[in-house]
C-alpha cells in the first residue's frame, strides 16, 4: 500500500463495507437501491422451492412430463413458467428409487438451482457440509436425520460446472392418487437437495 | 488453485448445523451483498467465474472466518477495485475503516491443446494437473479414474473465463467416481459425481 495514504487499522463492519460498495455502484449509475428491492422480491416470492415442488408433483402424476424432466430439466422447468439464469444452461433431474438415493453438494462454493429449489440454506453453504458430504455421505445424512438402509446406494452430485441438479424424491406410497396440487404441498427444499426423504401427512 | 476453498474430503469438520427450513438470509446487509454482486454481473463488470475466483483469492484465514455473504462482499469489492471502478483507499474512506480485499490473481490459461471427446460409459482419467489460477477441478479427483455418465452443452472454460483469457466453450462430462477409488479405506461407500470440463480429462 502506498505510503501517501494512511492505512486504516480498525476494520469496517460488514454493514459499513456493503454500504461503501452500494455508494460506489450508485455513483456509477447502476441503481443499487432498485436492485436490492427487486432481489428481495425474487428471493422471497419468485425463487422458491414451491417451483421445484410443482415439477416433482407433475412428474409423479404425468409420466410424459417425467420423461421430459429427466431428458431436459431446463425445458421442463420452462414449461411450467420457471426461469433459470443465463449461466445455468442445463438442469439435470435425479430420480430417487428405493435402492438409490441422490444428494447434491457444491464443495467449492454454493452452487444450486436456486430459481427452482430456492436459494441455498445456511447449512448447505457451511464448511462442514461442503467438506464432508462427498466423503462421508452416509454418516452426514444420518446425522441430519436420514438413516438409509445399507442396501440403498448413495450418489453424491458435486456441482462444479454450470450444470444444476434437483432431486426427484420418491413419492410416498400413501400419497398415490392424490391430486397434483396436494402432492406439491409435501415436496420440501430439503428433499430436492437430497437430505430428506418424504412421508405423506 | 489449491486454496482453502477446495473443501471436498477435508477432515476435522464437525456436525452439519442442520435444521429444516433453515434461513437463507439473516440480516439486511446479506441481502444487499447478494443483490449487488448480481447487479454487477448484469452490468458486465465481471462474470461468474471472476466472481468465484475472487472469493478463492481471499487470504485463507479470512476465508475460513468470514461468513458466506462476507465472502460475497469481499469478492465484489475486490473486483470493483481491480476493474478500476474505485480504489481501495476510496472504499476504506467510504466504509470508515479497513476493508480487507482478496489477494492478486495469477495468469489464466486456455483450453488443453489435446481435448478428447467422450461418450457415456467411457472410462476416463482426470489429468494430474496443477494450475495456480481458477479451476473447477476439486483436488479430490485429480489423477483419479471414473466413468462418464453424461455430457452437457458447452460452457465457458473457467480457467480462461476467470482471467480474461480467450478460450473456446467446451462440454463438461458428469463423471462417476467410487469413493473407494478417491479415498481408499477412508470414506463411506458411495458414488460421487463431478462435472468435469473436457480439458481436465484423458482416456483411461
Amino acid at each position: 500500500m502506498s505510503q501517501n495514504h494512511p492505512i486504516a487499522t480498525e476494520q469496517a463492519s460488514v454493514i459499513k463495507r456493503i454500504e461503501a460498495i452500494e455508494s460506489v455502484m450508485n455513483a456509477q449509475g447502476m441503481e443499487p437501491a432498485a436492485a436490492i428491492e427487486k432481489a428481495r422480491h425474487t428471493a422471497d416470492e419468485a425463487w422458491v422451492p414451491a417451483n421445484g415442488a410443482r415439477m416433482v408433483a407433475k412428474a409423479w402424476t404425468d409420466s410424459a412430463y417425467r420423461t421430459r424432466l429427466l431428458a431436459d430439466g431446463k425445458a421442463a422447468a420452462a414449461e411450467l413458467g420457471f426461469e433459470m439464469p443465463p449461466h445455468h444452461r442445463y438442469l439435470v433431474a435425479l430420480e430417487n428409487t428405493p435402492n438409490l438415493h441422490n444428494v447434491i453438494v457444491c464443495t467449492l462454493c454454493s452452487c444450486t438451482a436456486f430459481t427452482i429449489i430456492g436459494l441455498p440454506p445456511d447449512w448447505y453453504k457451511d464448511l462442514e457440509y461442503r467438506a464432508r458430504a462427498v466423503r462421508e455421505s452416509r454418516t452426514v445424512l444420518k446425522e441430519m436425520g436420514l438413516e438409509l438402509p445399507a442396501t440403498t446406494e448413495i450418489k453424491v452430485w458435486d456441482t462444479t460446472t454450470d450444470t444444476r441438479y434437483m432431486v426427484i424424491p420418491q413419492q410416498p406410497a400413501e400419497t398415490i392418487g392424490w391430486p397434483e396440487d396436494k402432492l406439491a404441498g409435501i415436496v420440501t427444499k430439503e428433499s430436492m437437495i437430497g437430505v430428506e426423504r418424504l412421508m405423506g401427512s | 488453485m489449491d486454496g482453502i476453498h477446495d473443501l471436498g474430503g477435508r477432515q476435522g469438520f464437525g456436525t452439519v448445523q442442520y435444521g429444516r427450513d433453515a434461513a437463507v438470509f439473516h440480516e439486511e446487509w446479506e441481502r444487499k451483498a447478494n443483490a449487488l454482486y448480481g447487479l454487477a454481473v448484469r452490468h458486465g463488470v465481471f462474470n461468474m467465474d471472476e466472481y468465484r475466483h475472487a472469493i478463492e483469492r481471499m487470504s485463507p484465514r479470512h476465508y475460513m472466518s468470514a461468513s458466506y455473504y462476507e465472502r460475497t462482499l469481499t469478492s465484489l469489492a475486490t473486483l470493483l477495485v481491480e476493474k478500476g471502478l474505485v480504489t481501495r483507499e476510496e472504499l476504506e474512506h467510504l466504509a470508515g475503516g479497513a476493508f480487507p480485499l482478496s489477494g492478486p490473481s495469477t495468469p489464466g490459461r486456455s483450453n488443453a491443446a489435446d481435448r478428447h471427446q467422450f461418450k457415456k460409459g467411457d472410462r476416463v482419467r482426470v489429468r494430474n494437473d496443477f494450475f495456480g489460477g481458477h479451476i473447477r477441478l476439486p483436488a479430490y479427483i485429480r489423477g483419479k479414474q471414473g466413468v462418464v455418465v453424461h455430457e452437457t452443452p458447452a460452457y465457458p472454460f473457467p480457467d480462461a473465463h476467470a482471467h480474461g483469457v480467450h478460450a473456446a466453450d467446451e462440454p463438461t462430462f458428469d463423471v462417476a467416481f467410487r469413493t473407494e477409488d478417491l479415498w481408499p479405506n477412508a470414506s463411506d461407500s458411495a458414488i460421487v459425481h463431478v462435472g468435469v470440463f473436457q480439458s481436465y480429462l484423458l482416456p483411461a
